[in-house]
């Protein structure tokens, strides 16, 4: 079972028929005994980082997932919930969960594409994840597949956090965390077929881990 | 890099497409949740959907569908078509769709759009703007604001509505020429280089599109990040892979299809 965190986000309905069209069950739950009960615990997200923030404080879940990352819960953060687990964002000066060592920071539209043309903002569409070091998540994808993006922010990490990175103007952090504890800029639930290879392949380690224990 | 996208449009009144959509095996499907998946499998980027339905009742039903479309596809979707409240976008938010498109009710009430970004984030909302050729001297861009599907001209400037919606708070324009609609001559380039070179947010060009080379022109010449494409690949004409494999070969960066 994948424990998808409630926070009133938008997109956890996204994500829950993602992973029901794998067959892989699922539960939208701000619970935090459900949470840990969990296999897995993917973080969705969209919108501002101040308020999902100011959310997740009042409701406990800030501390909620720092305490699954600091367990080893198998984790995946998606879009906004992959900024959030870095310290701090520019978008509202928001501090965030400081889960990862980086901040989220703002594409600058000064900057100019391959092509010399300037770049779009929101950075929205289909665009490449070029891997830096190997992930279990990313078996069976192909690196030409490509993957839904929509953000204004792009998560700027540690350096060896960085599993992937995308280019848009500058090359960013698209997918980073360690074995286990991962995060993607991009949409899987809604990048087709490689998407939902990558919440496939995230439901079997999570089903390894239980195994394991 | 980024890829340039390619988005079929889908109109439904009371749960079923206006136009059928003609697949390979010739038939003509009235289900938009069957055209939906069909494209999404043949490679299309997203979809738009327009709600055409003037009845409450049917306005149910189209909610229906969309969250069936939900089930069905794992590509972004927008709903366009009649929204002129937050709480009506929420429904179709909540029902699955990752976008709403404004295009009249933004006109009549500008606030709208900042009431919608702030509820839902920039990147779920799309302003859909009909324009066509102006001289009025309101219009110093050469090119008016029409709203009510393409029957009353406002006398409002495209470019600088263009550019309010954007200080409103939209993440996207998806621009359509009314001159161009239906006529599958072509995109109308001018006004969708004029409006993408003013704006940071994407713009999707609308209207035209009859070959592949229509693409071509309005995603380079054009400068727009997407183009929307109906007829073209409804009656079949052309498959989505062929149009997608026809920009690649031009030199186009295209999410490849296979």
């Amino acid at each position: 079972m994948i424990a998808i965190i409630d926070y009133q986000a938008g997109n956890q309905t996204s994500v829950h028929r993602a992973l029901a069209s794998l067959g892989v069950p699922s539960i939208i739950t701000d619970d935090p005994l459900a949470l840990r009960a969990a296999q897995g615990v993917i973080f969705p997200g969209v919108g501002a980082a101040g308020q999902a923030m100011a959310r997740l404080k009042a409701t406990g879940l800030a501390e909620e997932i720092v305490h699954l990352a600091k367990a080893q819960k198998p984790f995946l953060g998606i879009c906004l919930g992959c900024q959030i687990m870095l310290e701090r964002s520019q978008e509202n000066e928001a501090r965030t969960l400081g889960v990862f060592p980086g901040q989220t920071l703002k594409f600058d539209p000064q900057v100019k594409d391959e092509a010399g043309a300037p770049i779009r903002i929101p950075h929205m569409g289909w665009n490449e994840v070029r891997l830096t070091q190997k992930s279990t998540l990313w078996a069976g994808v192909d690196p030409k597949d490509q993957f839904y993006f929509v953000h204004s922010y792009y998560p700027a990490p540690a350096k060896d956090l960085v599993l992937g990175l995308t280019s848009h103007g500058l090359e960013f952090a698209s997918f980073l965390g360690r074995e286990g504890l991962w995060a993607v800029q991009f949409h899987p639930e809604k990048s087709g077929p490689p998407g939902l290879k990558i919440l496939q392949n995230f439901y079997a380690y999570c089903q390894k881990v239980a195994h394991a224990q | 890099m980024l890829s340039k996208r390619l988005i079929p449009c889908l109109d439904v009144r009371d749960g079923l497409l206006t136009k059928g959509v003609k697949f390979l095996d010739n038939q003509n499907l009235g289900d938009p949740v069957e055209a939906a998946r069909r494209y999404y499998l043949e490679g299309a980027d997203e979809i738009v959907f327009y709600d055409i339905t003037a009845s409450a009742e049917g306005r149910g039903i189209f909610l229906k569908v969309v969250e069936k479309v939900a089930e069905a596809i794992f590509i972004p979707f927008s709903v366009g078509g009649g929204l002129s409240s937050v709480s009506q976008m929420r429904d179709v938010l909540l029902a699955g769709a990752e976008k709403v498109s404004l295009n009249s009710a933004a006109v009549k009430n500008p606030p709208l759009i900042a009431e919608a970004a702030t509820a839902f984030g920039s990147q779920a909302v799309v302003l859909g703007l009909d324009a066509r050729k102006s001289a009025l001297p309101s219009c110093p861009s050469g090119y008016e604001v029409v709203i009510n599907g393409g029957r009353l001209a406002t006398g409002q400037d495209a470019l600088a509505w263009a550019l309010e919606a954007e200080r409103l708070g939209v993440g996207e324009i998806c621009l359509n020429s009314i001159d161009a609609d239906g006529t599958q001559d072509g995109y109308e380039l001018t006004v969708t280089r004029l409006i993408s070179e003013a704006v940071t947010v994407p713009v999707i060009a609308s209207g035209g599109a009859g070959e592949p080379r229509h693409l071509l022109e309005a995603l380079t010449i054009g400068q727009a990040s997407a183009a929307l494409v109906a007829s073209i690949v409804h009656f079949r004409q052309y498959e989505i892979r062929v149009l997608k494999k026809y920009l690649q070969d031009h030199g186009c960066p295209i999410r490849p299809s296979d």
